[in-house]
C-alpha cells in the first residue's frame, strides 16, 4: 500500500507580486523538474502544490530560501484520455463515501493517458476505493518514470 | 459665552500667581497625606518649602500610570476614604486599574470645569445633551452629566451603545448637543443616513467628543454630515476624567483649564521640561484636586503648548490635538491596546514563530487592526480550509487577549522588517 502514495510538496505563498515566480526560479536554480503542479488561491493567501522527483532536495532548497513547505501523500491515477475519464474516478469514491479534498490532472501523450493527482482526507482509504472500484492506482516510481 | 469670565479670562500674572499659590498648597497636602509623595520627595530631596515659583516644580519627580497603579486601591488618596463620595477607575486592560477617588469639592470642581467645556461648545440651559459616554466606573458618562446640570442643561442620560435608541431619542426628543466619542459619532452618522434620517429632521448643533484620538478630516467629516460644530474634549481618569481640556468655536487647539491642571511639556527622553511652542509629552499637575493629588503625571500624550490670549477671549493656555503616545500603547476604537497583549496572545499558540507586525488603519472612519503573521511550518498544510482554520485560530486568541475582532494575515517567514533592538511591531497608518 505505501508504495501506492505519492508524496506532494506545497508551498506557501503570500498573496504578494511575485512570489510565485520567486519560488519557481528557486527551483529552476536548482535544476528541478516539475512533473506537475497547482495552485490553491484564496483572497489572502496561495498554496502551491507540486509532484516532484526528489522531494527531499526540493524540500531543502525551498527552505533555504525561507518557504513554508509542507510534504504530504495524495494518490495518482491513471485515467484513460477520453471523455467520462474522470467522472468514473469520482463516481468510485463517491459511492465510498469518500469525499477529495481538492485534485488536479495532467495528460501524458507517451501513454495516452491523463494522471490525476488526488487529495482525500484518509489517504489510505482513498486508495483502498479506488483499487477495488477497479481504477488504476499509480505508484510514485510510475508516475516519475511517465 | 464663557462659563467663568472670571479664571478662563485671567491676566498671565494674575494666573500664575494664583497657580504658584496652589501649587503650593498641593504639593505641601500631597507630602503631608500621602505616603507616596511623601517617600518620592524625599527619595530627591525636595520639600514643599522648595516650591518658591512656578518652575520650582520641575524639581519635583514625576507620577506614572504605573506609581498610580501600585497604589490600587485607595494608596493615593490624600483624605480619609469616609471623605471620598465617588470613585472611577481607567479599564484596567493592562492589569489592575487605576482609581480616582473625589471628595464633595473634587466632584464639585468636576462639574466646573465640564460646565465650562460644554459652554465652550456654545452650551446653556436651553439644550438637551445626549450623553452617549458611558456612565459607570468610565468617566465618561458622570463627566458630563455633572456638567450639563450645572449649566441647567437637560442631560439624557442614554449612555453608550444601543444605536437605534440613540437614533431614536436623538429625533423625538431634539437632541442639540451630542457628546461620544468621535468614531462613534462617525457611527451615528452612518445609521441615520441608512435610516433616511437627514440633517434637517435633527436639531443637532454641537458635538463634544473625546476619549480617542482623531482628525482634522475625520472632524470635517462628522460636521458634514451631521450638520453641527465638532469639538475636542480632553480629559484622563488620573486627573479628573473628561473636562482637563476644551476646545473653543475657533477650533484652533484646546483651552486648558489652567487655574485647576497644571500643564508642562516634557521631552519624553531626556525628560526636561521643554519651554511653550514645543512638541512633547503633555505632564499635567492637579493643582486642587483634595482626594486625590496628582504631581506631575506623564499623561504620555504628545502635544504642544500655546500660551496668549484667545479671540474667544479666554487666556488658558491651549493645547493642539494629541498626535501621538509617547509609548507604544494603542487605542483602538476608544479600547487601549498594547502590543505585547497581542504578543502574548501569539505565545499561546504551539509552534508560532512570535514575528508579527500590527497595522492599523481607519479605512471607513473605524479603526481596524491587522496582525501580519509569519507563517511557519507547524501552521502550514496543503489543505486551504486547515490554513484558514490557523487563521482563525490566531484571531480567536487575539479576542480573547485584547476585546476587540482582528483580521489576521499569514505573511512568509522573514518577510516582516527585522532591526536591531526594539522591533517595530506597530505601524499606524491613522494619520492621527
Amino acid at each position: 500500500m505505501f508504495k501506492m502514495k505519492l508524496k506532494q510538496i506545497s508551498v506557501f505563498l503570500e498573496n504578494r507580486k511575485g512570489r510565485l515566480q520567486k519560488a519557481l526560479e528557486v527551483l529552476g536554480n536548482a535544476n528541478v523538474n516539475i512533473r506537475t503542479l497547482s495552485i490553491a488561491d484564496t483572497s489572502e493567501f496561495g498554496i502551491l502544490r507540486m509532484i516532484v522527483p526528489d522531494i527531499d532536495q526540493v524540500q531543502s532548497i525551498l527552505e533555504e530560501h525561507n518557504f513554508v513547505v509542507k510534504v504530504n501523500d495524495v494518490i495518482a491515477v491513471g485515467v484513460p484520455d477520453e471523455p467520462g475519464g474522470l467522472e468514473k474516478i469520482l463516481g468510485i469514491l463517491n459511492r465510498a463515501d469518500i469525499n477529495v479534498e481538492y485534485l488536479y490532472a495532467f495528460a501524458e501523450k507517451k501513454v495516452e493517458q491523463a494522471i490525476v493527482v488526488l487529495r482525500t482526507e484518509n489517504i489510505d482509504a482513498g486508495i483502498k476505493a479506488l483499487t477495488e472500484g477497479g481504477a488504476s492506482v499509480l505508484s510514485s516510481d510510475e508516475v516519475y518514470e511517465l | 459665552m464663557i462659563w467663568n469670565e472670571e479664571a478662563e479670562c485671567r491676566a498671565a500674572e494674575e494666573k500664575e500667581e494664583l497657580q504658584l499659590k496652589r501649587l503650593q498648597e498641593v504639593v505641601k497636602r500631597a507630602y503631608e497625606n500621602v505616603s507616596y509623595y511623601k517617600k518620592a520627595f524625599d527619595e530627591v530631596g525636595v520639600s514643599p518649602e522648595d516650591i518658591q515659583a512656578l518652575n520650582d516644580i520641575e524639581k519635583l519627580p514625576f507620577t506614572s500610570k504605573t506609581d498610580l497603579r501600585d497604589a490600587y486601591p485607595f494608596g493615593m488618596f490624600a483624605v480619609s476614604p469616609d471623605d471620598i463620595v465617588e470613585v472611577h477607575t481607567t479599564s484596567g486592560t493592562t492589569g489592575k486599574p487605576t482609581v480616582s477617588g473625589y471628595t464633595q469639592n473634587d466632584l464639585d470642581l468636576w462639574g466646573e470645569v465640564m460646565a465650562r467645556s460644554l459652554t465652550m461648545a456654545g452650551g446653556d440651559r436651553t439644550d438637551r445633551i445626549q450623553n452617549c459616554y458611558g456612565y459607570g466606573l468610565f468617566t465618561g458618562g458622570l463627566g458630563v452629566h455633572y456638567g450639563a446640570q450645572k449649566i441647567g442643561a437637560t442631560v439624557i442620560p442614554i449612555s453608550a451603545g444601543n444605536t437605534m435608541r440613540q437614533v431614536e431619542i436623538m429625533q423625538d426628543f431634539g437632541s442639540s448637543i451630542l457628546t461620544c466619542t468621535p468614531s462613534y459619532a462617525m457611527y451615528l452618522a452612518e445609521v441615520l443616513e441608512e435610516q433616511g434620517v437627514g440633517p434637517d429632521k435633527l436639531n443637532l448643533k454641537a458635538g463634544v467628543f473625546g476619549a480617542e484620538m482623531w482628525t482634522e478630516e475625520m472632524r470635517e467629516e462628522i460636521e458634514k454630515r451631521l450638520k453641527l460644530s465638532a469639538l475636542n474634549i480632553y480629559g484622563l481618569t488620573e486627573i479628573i476624567g473628561p473636562g482637563v481640556a476644551q476646545e473653543c468655536y475657533k477650533k484652533d487647539g484646546l483651552h486648558i483649564f489652567d487655574d485647576h491642571f497644571y500643564p508642562e511639556i516634557i521631552d519624553p527622553e531626556s525628560l526636561k521640561a521643554l519651554p511653550h511652542g514645543s512638541k512633547g509629552e503633555l505632564v499635567l499637575t492637579t493643582l486642587t484636586r483634595e482626594g486625590m493629588p496628582v504631581i506631575r503625571f506623564r499623561t504620555r500624550d504628545i502635544t504642544t503648548l500655546r500660551p496668549g490670549k484667545c479671540e474667544c477671549g479666554r487666556t488658558l493656555v491651549k493645547m493642539d490635538r494629541i498626535t501621538g503616545r509617547s509609548d507604544d500603547m494603542l487605542k483602538i476604537r476608544g479600547v487601549i491596546v498594547f502590543p505585547s497583549q497581542i504578543e502574548r496572545a501569539l505565545l499561546k499558540i504551539e509552534g508560532l514563530h512570535p514575528q508579527y507586525q500590527i497595522i492599523v488603519s481607519r479605512p471607513h472612519q473605524l479603526d481596524e487592526l491587522e496582525v501580519q503573521v509569519e507563517a511557519s511550518p507547524v501552521l502550514f498544510s496543503d489543505e486551504v480550509k486547515h490554513v484558514e482554520g490557523v487563521k482563525r485560530n490566531i484571531e480567536e486568541h487575539i479576542h480573547d487577549e485584547i476585546g476587540l475582532r482582528v483580521n489576521v494575515s499569514l505573511v512568509e517567514p522573514q518577510s516582516l522588517p527585522r532591526s536591531e533592538g526594539k522591533a517595530v511591531r506597530v505601524i499606524d497608518k491613522r494619520n492621527l
